[in-house]
């Protein structure tokens, strides 16, 4: 269920390295799937940047708020800004339709310290 | 000390398991949160219809010539006064008016009665009703929570699901109506109650019948529903939660539930301080509040105005019915009008809002 072509990070986010270079991201199913129904996302402005690990916005479900953590660091170049109207994106598409970010990565050698799908997997079943 | 070891399990712990329900530790029960989605299982008992185990309530059964009389000494509203075969929604004060649960009363014959406190409350109110009875009085107290199952069937369509298990006359039953009857050839206390404001009833049933009643109920098309959309539902009926929304800390009239009580009565322990609540007013007073900016309000988020704090968001939620995002909470009762503006801080985010008038959500009656 967690796309082979994706990375991974322990606070549930995945990214995908486009071809020019650029990094989309968003939360995993696992995550979607603990929140429960998403009604509201916060998103950082185009421009900001990013830090690794630091928080970067908020999701919030009918039941709790939780923050979201940027997996690397860079620019925000694009946001889905769909998510605002349509939070429930995010449960019905986290790999897709319910895409975060677009950033410009400040430093690629990051992407080494996220996790692939099957070292996802095992760190999920670790967890349990 | 391993909590989940004294977490009590209700007669449908298996059936939810083995339906999918997310399972959470609920005022010492472990209790399906939900199955599906909180969303889909509210909109289902706004549509049509959803079930809802809320056997973890208590179940405190009152015999005896006295047992009217003693739960007048400590129910809001006059228990001499209910019909056999009628529920009545009651609070239970301390004698300082504080508040110590809700109630439901059953009046299932002259002299019987079942009342359903909360289950968190359960022991208290015991405690409570039992301070007052004196070894005169002929009644007979006996907590029978885990004799009974309870199942909420609650929705627009909960009437014609449940019309061909049982004899008894739905369309002649009113509202907070209760007859003892059949439900699958099960004996059952059947009430037309609720905490969802929509349509529906309460099932009271002996234990070991509990799953297959479940079933029944599913197999005519109700859809499970978990405390979560429970929580949703009764937030955006106006429906108050004890714990969250009101407390001993809180007075009825300060919680906007003074037409429950009557503290005129003979003999009843609130009825000095609920009186001099009613007479000398109070400073504070519940309201509910739709959000103007984005941002959901939760349980314990600052109502300010300007830069000062005025109150306490007590519930707060996304409304999946109205789409918006609504709450409850105490202001001054400056801030009490309809249309007062007030703000939120939603995590350091100052979020304006606006006081309404209670319920959010009241469903179409027909005739």
């Amino acid at each position: 269920m967690n796309p082979p072509e994706l990375r991974y990070s322990k606070e549930h986010e995945w990214l995908r390295v486009e071809s020019d270079g650029t990094a989309v991201l968003g939360i995993t199913d696992f995550a979607a799937e603990s929140l429960g129904d998403v009604v509201f996302v916060e998103l950082p402005d185009v421009g900001s940047e990013l830090g690794q690990s630091e928080k970067m916005g908020e999701i919030e479900s009918v039941k709790a708020v939780s923050d979201l953590y940027s997996p690397v660091a860079g620019r925000v170049i694009e946001r889905n800004e769909r998510l605002i109207d349509n939070p429930e994106l995010v449960n019905s598409g986290p790999f897709d339709s319910g895409w975060m970010l677009k950033v410009e990565l400040s430093d690629a050698s990051q992407l080494d310290q996220l996790m692939s799908a099957e070292e996802y997997e095992s760190f999920l079943e670790s967890q349990e | 000390m391993t909590v989940s070891d004294e977490l009590r399990r209700t007669p449908l712990f298996e059936t939810h398991v083995s339906l999918g329900g997310r399972m959470v530790p609920f005022a010492g029960w472990e209790m399906p949160i939900q199955y599906s989605s909180i969303l889909e299982e509210a909109r289902a008992v706004r549509s049509k219809a959803g079930l809802f185990d809320v056997s973890h309530m208590g179940r405190v059964d009152f015999r005896g010539a006295d047992a009217a009389s003693v739960l007048d000494r400590s129910l809001s509203v006059s228990v001499p006064g209910l019909r056999i075969g009628r529920a009545r929604y009651n609070i239970i004060c301390d004698e300082a008016g504080g508040i110590i649960d809700d109630c439901i009363v059953y009046r299932r014959d002259e002299q019987r009665f079942l009342l359903i406190p909360n289950s968190a409350n359960t022991g208290a109110v015991l405690e409570w009703v039992s301070r007052w009875v004196s070894s005169a009085d002929d009644v007979q107290i006996d907590e029978v929570t885990t004799d009974l199952a309870m199942i909420a069937h609650q929705g627009p369509e909960a009437a014609s699901m449940l019309s061909d298990l049982t004899p008894a006359d739905i369309a002649s039953m009113r509202p907070f109506a209760a007859v003892e009857t059949e439900v699958g050839g099960v004996p059952t206390l059947l009430a037309r109650t609720g905490y969802t404001g929509e349509d529906g009833f309460e099932l009271i049933l002996p234990s070991d019948a509990a799953p297959d009643i479940w079933r029944a109920l599913m197999d005519r098309g109700a859809v499970p529903c978990g405390l979560g959309a429970r929580d949703v539902l009764r937030l955006e009926a106006g429906l108050l939660l004890h714990g969250n929304d009101m407390d001993r800390s809180t007075n009825p009239y300060e919680a906007g539930l003074e037409r429950f009580v009557n503290p005129d009565r003979e003999g009843y322990t609130a009825g000095e301080a609920l009186r001099r609540a009613r007479d000398d007013g109070v400073s504070r007073r519940m309201v509910g509040f739709n959000m103007v900016g984005r941002g959901i309000a939760r349980h314990g988020y600052a109502i300010t105005h300007g830069s000062e704090q005025i109150g306490e968001v007590t519930s707060g939620s996304h409304s999946p019915t109205l789409d918006r995002s609504i709450g409850l909470g105490y202001v001054p009762t400056g801030f009490s009008a309809e249309g007062s503006r007030v703000q939120i801080d939603v995590r350091g985010r100052s979020v304006e809002a606006e006081v309404t008038a209670l319920p959010f959500y009241s469903r179409k009656r027909s005739a």
